[in-house]
């Protein structure tokens, strides 16, 4: 759509200034600065209650656990997310929604997983995260087979053309469960990025960026964790999500890669990859491949801000504050077992 | 899909006229178009208050279209920076100054708006008010559409200032000379359509 700006603030207006709002509270360098001096987790709860998030830990009974600080941190953002999404229309509860159901896809395979070993689905529930809750999660256990639990449950969910592209009724019954969540999440981005591309100007500027950036990171990984183990090279090359800029010479390449020099090589063809590559080793000191693709991430979704008028602020702010989740309970877990040597290995945001 | 519906329509429409257009003039009466009939037949007054009518309601919808798009970011931005909410009120009184703008020209021109006996009239006289007529519906557009752009205009950048403002105080004070300048452009408007109808009359006497 052009003209974005003419009649973006109608509808959406309010909400990009309360987002934009929210992200002036992530915390800075000088936050982080603070927290990695903290001895225990009382210091850190101290530190924490002069930022943005105030006395959030206020009710917790001490001793203060690793665990509750990650809970409460994610509440923190579930509920200004869920503010957020109650107040939008369309298009932009739609994309919305979408930024969810990436969580939604992770619950529904830890609830099979559980339900698999046989855990209470109870117990299973507190574990899911609550951005991706959906109706009929309670009702996964009831089903005794994978084929029922498509047929009476998921297909209800917005995840059910998901399942459809990639799953036929036979496949869910053999497939791996890891399997399951990467086709899955194959499914998921390639819908988006239709999704994004569709709605035009700024807002596809931005998120087909996001989205290639996500769908070739994936990639990366995937063939990276598969060295080793029984999957076959068909079959890794049909997890691997079309929407970014390996497709189609980079993920051919990928999928006849057999080690970690030829992954490498591939990514020496493109100009954005190449760089992260070359930082990234596994001697103690080096960044991992991961921490480098986080950092990168974290730069393309600060960019998000520096246009007005789309929705790329909401993806961007969702992907940042957990970013910031992870650096908070990196520092916390450093300082609850006292091994400090790698306390600096968060990433800063802003 | 309402893409291919509208251009349907719209080609529709056209090609009816086109084949009209082609019939009177293939036919020998291609005189039968007479733009010059039209606009002697058609009241001066007709022109003079679509002027009117045009800069009052082009302007409103300009300051609306400003005010509305201001708005909503000072109060989306004002909830977690209560600071930015009486200062950035600024830009909404420079939406607010182009509407101003419209009505002080509209009740200008229908000053100048008078009687005069159509049939009896000498023709110095026709002339003069056919000229008022004109002068007045150009005076209309000129002052309707830049009012229209200037307040659309000013509402995006204020929207941009209240924004960088909740981020950063200091900020305010560079965009609001921005926004100057895009108010300026409104006042262009004014000024050309004053010049437009200062020089008319209409009545019996010219």
């Amino acid at each position: 759509m052009a003209m974005q700006e003419l009649y973006f603030n109608i509808d959406n207006g309010y909400l990009e200034g309360l987002v934009r709002g929210f992200k002036g509270g992530i915390l800075r360098r000088t936050d982080y600065a603070n927290l990695v001096q903290c001895e225990t987790l009382e210091d850190l709860k101290l530190h924490l209650a002069s930022t943005d998030y105030g006395n959030f830990l206020a009710n917790e009974p001490s001793p203060l656990t690793v665990n509750v600080i990650d809970d409460k941190l994610k509440e923190k953002m579930v509920i200004e997310f869920q503010h957020m999404r109650n107040q939008s229309v369309e298009p932009l509860c739609t994309f919305m929604d979408f930024i969810t159901y990436s969580y939604m896809i992770d619950n529904i395979v830890l609830l099979i997983t559980g339900t698999l070993h046989q855990r209470p689905i109870s117990e299973l529930i507190t574990k899911c995260h609550p951005l991706g809750s959906f109706e009929q999660m309670e009702a996964i256990h009831v089903a005794a087979t994978p084929a029922e639990l498509y047929n009476a449950i998921l297909i209800d969910t917005p995840l059910a053309p998901f399942f459809v592209d990639c799953i036929s009724e036979q496949d869910l019954d053999e497939l791996n469960i890891e399997i399951i969540r990467n086709t899955l999440y194959k499914a998921y981005l390639e819908a988006f990025y239709e999704f994004c591309s569709q709605l035009g100007g700024t807002t596809s500027e931005f998120m087909c960026r996001a989205l290639e950036f996500e769908a070739d990171r994936r990639a990366f990984i995937i063939t990276i964790n598969s060295f080793g183990t029984e999957l076959t090279k068909d079959d890794r090359s049909k997890l691997y999500p079309r929407c970014g800029k390996l497709h189609p010479d980079g993920l051919a390449a990928l999928a006849r890669a057999d080690d970690y020099d030829q992954v490498r090589a591939v990514a020496e063809y493109y100009g954005e990859y190449k760089p992260l590559f070359e930082g990234a080793g596994n001697n103690p000191g080096d960044k991992t491949l991961e921490d480098k693709f986080f950092e990168h991430e974290v730069e393309l979704n600060v960019n998000a801000f520096m246009q007005q008028f789309h929705f790329g602020v909401f993806y961007a702010y969702i992907k940042l504050k957990e970013q910031e989740c992870r650096n908070i309970v990196w520092i916390a877990e450093c300082v609850a077992q006292r091994h400090r040597t790698k306390i600096d290995n968060y990433i800063p945001i802003l | 899909m309402s893409l291919y519906l509208y251009g349907g329509y719209t080609g529709t429409v056209f090609f009816i006229l086109v084949l009209v257009g082609v019939y009177y003039a293939l036919s020998g009466q291609g005189y039968r178009f007479d733009f010059g009939w039209f606009l002697t037949e058609t009241s001066p007054y007709m022109w003079a208050n679509l002027g009117v009518g045009l800069t009052i309601s082009l302007s409103v919808v300009g300051a609306a279209w400003g005010i509305f798009t201001t708005g909503s970011s000072i109060v989306g931005g004002g909830v977690k920076a209560p600071r930015i909410r009486t200062k950035n009120l600024i830009s909404i009184i420079f939406c607010e100054a182009v509407a101003i703008y419209g009505i002080i020209m509209a009740i200008v021109m229908l000053q100048i708006i008078e009687p005069f006996d159509a049939d009896m009239a000498r023709y110095e006289v026709r002339k003069a008010n056919f000229m008022a007529g004109y002068s007045l519906f150009g005076a209309g557009l000129t002052v309707g559409l830049c009012n229209l752009v200037c307040g659309i205009c000013v509402g995006i950048v204020g929207s941009g200032a209240a924004l960088a403002d909740a981020q950063n105080g200091s900020l305010f004070v560079k965009i609001l000379i921005v926004e100057i300048f895009a108010s300026v452009i409104g006042l262009f408007g004014v000024i050309v359509g004053i010049i437009q109808t200062s020089r008319v009359s209409m009545g019996n006497k010219a």
